[in-house]
């Protein structure tokens, strides 16, 4: 599988990477190269076989419903990079 | 050319659990903001959802209240998309594998009768976090409290044909949910939230036409204008010969229309996954018994048995089982009132629908924020079932009540005086009165125009200060008049 | 010297009262101090809080004392946090890791944060924001990754144990690479909660030490059930230390054919052979398996790491915490600067792949096609252990290659880790044990067990290591 630079544009928007024009080919190249490698999955046979999204064959374990988390709100938000009267902030968002 | 609405409605309703979805944060509306976002919540790195047991009791309780499939093993799913109050960069949510797949909701048309509207789907998922474009002048806020409550989104199938329906739908959820105690109903604060899907197509047509998304319709009687503004919107456009983008819209209430988002809409790829820090939810036999048997008496159920039990017409019982809480402020009220259900049930329907709901509304108020509580509306009544106060004090007592003048309708009538006059001499007298202060229309009486005697029963009321008994006044008259002949 | 001392011995001298957690810790953030300039195995030292820690330590506990290392990808409160990258270089955790809680809880001093290749993505140790970290063995050599700063550290006798993380080899390998023991425990059995994911079905916590006694006293104090982590299983832990018989004889051990085909270098080979041998030695059997799936390792690998990759790392948004961007002109800018500063090569690529695979029109073709084969991969280790206790293979083809070697080329770097990658997929333990040396530097032997039988595989280890002495050598200047 070889990918186009549109490709890997189309990509990085999707992951909101901002990568320079000058980087895309470099990446097209080596994304392609991996794609390459996992290819081979192609030629297996998995007819007939669950696909298998956990190692452990488990269901889940539900918790109580108790509101018993402890929140420190300062010590969170002392690590966030703009923050004002408690709420983070980003440029304007328009809806 | 005719045209025809295709109409379908997705509901998120949040869930009224103490704690959110995947986290033990509280999930409680209106504090600080961020106060209630956990380490969960606001996705630090390293952190881990834990499925909380009651969102999926209360989503089994849901799907059984329709007549859904439960799924045996449901599984959550990540839905890939970039937004700040958003904090993972994906929302847990369910895609092919949903709680509750399948349904119906049976509605009351506005035409009368009832018609079943299909559920494609109930599935559970993560609330938002909320944006503040107002807090800041060149920034966006970040508040992450609401940040992983829990939601169920209901998907009916576009089987809705018009607002009116919407509206009958939209209304028949809300008091299921409200019913089964999932949810606290609560529209303004964001607990019950409505997107219209609307397409028109030619009368006949086989094919949908494109639709709009009109999202976070915040009452049932704005759905119906949005879609309705929608509606004609699209027919506008589509006579003009023009196309219907399909795109998300908000509805302005202010100007009664919708209006397209401006933030730039592009072809979402959310690259759903299972999500591989959470394992299916398995459900066994076993649970959902456990969840049936908890299951209350839901609204067509039980205005069918207030019919059968109260003696009640279909309108009284439909709107007596509108919401669970005015249901039970119902019987409350008659059980208040005394043993004869049959007999009490009737005047305690009127008194609810008639009187109460004036105050309710004129305050506008809420049944459980009612100014008198089912006790005393039922005190009030049983003392006008055992003749001690007329209807006509009765009201007077109504109002007194209401106005917190005692503590209860006994207290008032003792208080003020207005038990009805039981002293037969003393009413005698009153009679005797008032057929010798009116001559003129004891004569006409007598003269065959008997409906005058209404007028005299009038007099000795008014002389009584209303606290004889009319009944018992106009037999007396009668009896008086008819010896006079 | 104390550094020689087992973890047995340490505890023992503290209880007895012959040394104190205070000298410990001095002991060895003395040596850090004077000998990881030449490695960069630490990205963060804490020389205080350690002394503050050290003073108030109990002498009991079942670690009480113990100098211990935290790869950084496991969240320390009011240290920093970097999990190697630029993108949380700023990053101080308001929490602690629950494997930093309980080692807390059992007595052990944190030194300090180990290097580690950013978000756990290398074989290498060079893709680290902090710049690469050096084989102790060899200093122009690199030492494996991703946990290479916690398997150099334990080489090098900068502490007696270090944690780590394990997403395809990134314990196993290091620890191969640099002549230390490593266990990468059953998915499941150490809680993930505090642990910077890179692929959740993947990524499982585990210890370094330099032996399998050592490591059966950090594991034990490491692993059991975490109600905060809806992967972790609620089974008891076993007594990995008194389950240390020395005894492997009637052991029937499988050594799978396709670990053993071409591309295994000769050295090593010869190293791996002996270690066999050994084991025949010592009563066990020894028995050829196939596990056909094998070669489909790579490929099933590096599309369900990528994708939960991709996924996991969408937090990073420059809005709550990490690298943001200067002056953002709007929201999007935000994201991509602050995105693209943070995130170096290699995790970008894996972020792109992830994406791709898991996008519209392709997620059949390669994810769904991926979980597929991943199940192909673990039958082929149910099978196995259908008819043997256990596997041996090598841990890598070859010795640590040179810095710089594999640097241009991504690929490479990828098939390189065939022989980790399948216990990873299937879940199993694993663990390396120091088998000898090839070219000068360490061979590793690969031995993998049955789901959660820990035990049975710390007990294989421990057996080799009573007749054998290549976990006690210690490279040269590191004495």
């Amino acid at each position: 599988m070889s990918l186009t630079t549109d490709d890997v544009r189309k990509v990085a928007h999707l992951a909101r990477l901002g990568l320079d024009e000058t980087e895309l080919d470099g990446y097209a190249r080596e994304l392609s190269s991996i794609l390459d490698v996992v290819d081979h999955l192609g030629q297996a046979d998995t007819a007939d076989i669950a696909p298998m999204s956990h190692p452990l064959d488990l269901g889940a374990r539900l918790r109580e419903d108790k509101p018993d988390a402890a929140i420190d709100r300062e010590a969170f938000q002392r690590v966030a990079p703009d923050v004002a009267e408690g709420v983070y902030r980003v440029p304007k968002v328009i809806e | 050319m005719n045209w025809e609405t295709v109409i379908g409605l997705e509901v998120h309703i949040q869930l009224a659990t103490a704690s959110k979805i995947f986290s033990n944060a509280p999930t409680a509306y209106g504090a600080e903001p961020n106060a209630q976002a956990s380490a969960v919540d606001i996705a630090l790195p390293g952190v881990l959802p834990v499925i909380n047991r009651e969102v999926i009791a209360m989503a089994t309780r849901f799907g059984l209240a329709i007549e859904a499939d439960i799924t045996r093993a449901s599984v959550f799913a990540r839905k890939h998309y970039f937004y700040p109050d958003l904090p993972k960069g994906y929302q847990i949510s369910q895609y092919d594998l949903p709680i509750v797949a399948g349904g119906h909701l049976d509605i009351d048309t506005p035409a009368g009768g009832a018609r079943r509207i299909g559920i494609t789907r109930a599935h559970l998922e993560e609330d938002a976090g909320k944006s503040l474009h107002e807090a800041f002048d060149r920034e966006t806020g970040i508040d992450l409290n609401r940040a992983g409550t829990p939601l169920i989104e209901c998907v009916s199938e576009p089987e809705i044909k018009t607002a009116a329906e919407a509206a009958a739908y939209a209304r028949k959820l809300h008091s299921l949910v409200t019913y089964l105690g999932i949810c606290d109903g609560n529209m303004a604060e964001g607990s019950f939230r409505i997107d219209a899907n609307v397409s028109v197509r030619p009368a006949g047509s086989a094919e949908f036409g494109t639709r709009t998304e009109t999202k976070n319709v915040n009452s049932f009687r704005f759905l119906e204008k949005a879609i309705d503004y929608e509606i004609e919107r699209q027919i506008d456009v589509l006579e003009a010969g023009g196309h219907i983008i399909q795109e998300t819209r908000l509805f302005d209430p202010d100007s009664g229309e919708t209006r397209a988002m401006r933030s730039k809409e592009e072809a979402h790829d959310y690259r759903y996954f299972p999500d591989p820090d959470l394992l299916p939810v398995v459900i066994d036999e076993a649970f959902i018994e456990t969840q049936r048997s908890h299951l209350p008496e839901l609204p067509d159920a039980k205005a069918e048995r207030f019919g059968r039990e109260y003696g009640l017409n279909d309108a009284d019982a439909i709107a007596l089982t509108q919401s669970r809480a005015l249901a039970d402020y119902f019987e409350a009220t008659v059980a208040a009132a005394g043993d004869d259900t049959a007999a009490l049930g009737k005047p305690a329907a009127n008194w609810i629908n008639s009187e109460l709901a004036g105050v309710l509304n004129r305050e506008a108020l809420t049944i459980e924020q009612a100014p008198l509580s089912a006790a005393q509306l039922g005190g009030l009544i049983a003392r006008i079932a055992d003749d001690t106060i007329s209807g006509k004090i009765a009201k007077q007592v109504f109002d007194a009540l209401v106005a917190g003048e005692g503590e209860s309708a006994d207290a008032i009538i003792e208080a003020q005086g207005l038990k009805q006059i039981t002293d037969t001499g003393a009413i005698e007298a009153l009679v005797d009165e008032a057929i010798t202060n009116n001559p003129d229309q004891v004569a006409q009486y007598l003269d065959g125009k008997t409906k005058i005697v209404g007028f005299l029963v009038g007099q000795v009321m008014k002389a009584s200060q209303g606290k004889a008994n009319p009944k018992d006044v106009n037999q007396r008259l009668v009896a008086k008049l008819d010896a006079m002949k | 010297m104390m550094h020689d001392r087992s973890i047995a011995e340490l505890i023992a001298a503290v209880r007895a009262g012959e040394t104190t957690p205070a000298a410990l810790a001095d002991h060895f953030l003395a040596r850090i101090e004077r000998l990881d300039p030449q490695l960069n195995a630490l990205i963060t030292a804490t020389p205080e809080r350690a002394r503050a820690a050290a003073a108030i330590a109990p002498q009991t506990g079942s670690l009480a004392g113990l100098p211990i290392l935290h790869k950084d990808i496991f969240c320390t409160k009011e240290v920093k946090t970097s999990c190697g990258s630029r993108m949380l270089d700023n990053f101080v955790a308001p929490y602690d890791a629950t494997v930093v809680e309980r080692l807390h809880g059992a007595g052990t001093v944190t030194l300090g944060k180990t290097n580690m290749d950013e978000f756990a993505m290398g074989s290498s140790n060079e893709n680290s924001y902090y710049g690469p970290v050096k084989n102790p063995w060899n200093l122009d050599h690199v030492p494996g990754g991703s946990s290479g700063g916690s398997a150099a550290a334990v080489a090098a006798g900068l502490a007696p144990a270090a944690t780590g993380t394990d997403t395809g080899g990134s314990i196993r390998q290091p620890a191969a690479l640099c002549g230390v023991t490593g266990i990468k425990p059953t998915y499941g059995r150490v809680s993930r909660y505090g642990m910077i994911a890179f692929a959740s079905s993947l990524d499982q916590g585990g210890c370094f030490a330099r032996s399998a006694e050592d490591c059966a006293h950090v594991l034990g104090a490491m692993a059991g059930f975490d109600p905060r982590d809806s992967t972790s299983v609620e089974r008891d832990v076993p007594d990995y230390v008194g389950g240390l018989s020395g005894d492997v004889a009637g052991l029937r051990i499988g050594l799978p054919r396709e670990y053993f085909a071409d591309g295994l270098e000769a050295e090593s080979r010869a190293a791996i052979d002996a270690a066999i041998a050994q084991y025949e030695a010592l009563g066990a059997t020894i028995v050829w398996i196939d596990m056909p799936h094998t070669d489909l390792a790579v490929s099933t690998y590096y599309v369900i790491a990528p994708a939960e990759a991709s996924s996991n790392l969408a937090r990073y948004d420059g809005v709550r915490y990490g690298h943001r961007c200067d002056n953002p002109q709007d929201l999007d800018d935000l994201y991509t600067r602050s995105r693209a500063e943070g995130f170096g090569a290699e995790v970008q690529r894996r972020i792109m792949v992830g994406a791709y695979v898991l996008s519209a029109g392709y997620y059949d073709a390669y994810y769904v096609k991926a979980q597929k084969t991943r199940r192909l991969i673990a039958q082929d280790f149910q099978s196995a252990f259908e008819s043997v206790d256990l596997i041996a293979a090598p841990v890598t083809q070859a010795p640590a290659f040179k810095l710089g070697e594999k640097a241009d080329d991504p690929v490479s770097m990828y098939l390189n880790d065939v022989y980790t990658l399948p216990a990873s997929l299937a879940g199993v333990p694993g663990m390396s044990v120091p088998a000898g040396f090839a070219h000068g530097l360490p061979v590793g032997l690969q031995l993998i067990a049955p789901w959660f039988e820990e035990a049975r595989l710390l007990n294989a280890a421990h057996a080799y290591q009573q007749v054998t002495d290549w976990h006690t050598a210690r490279p040269a200047g590191f004495e």
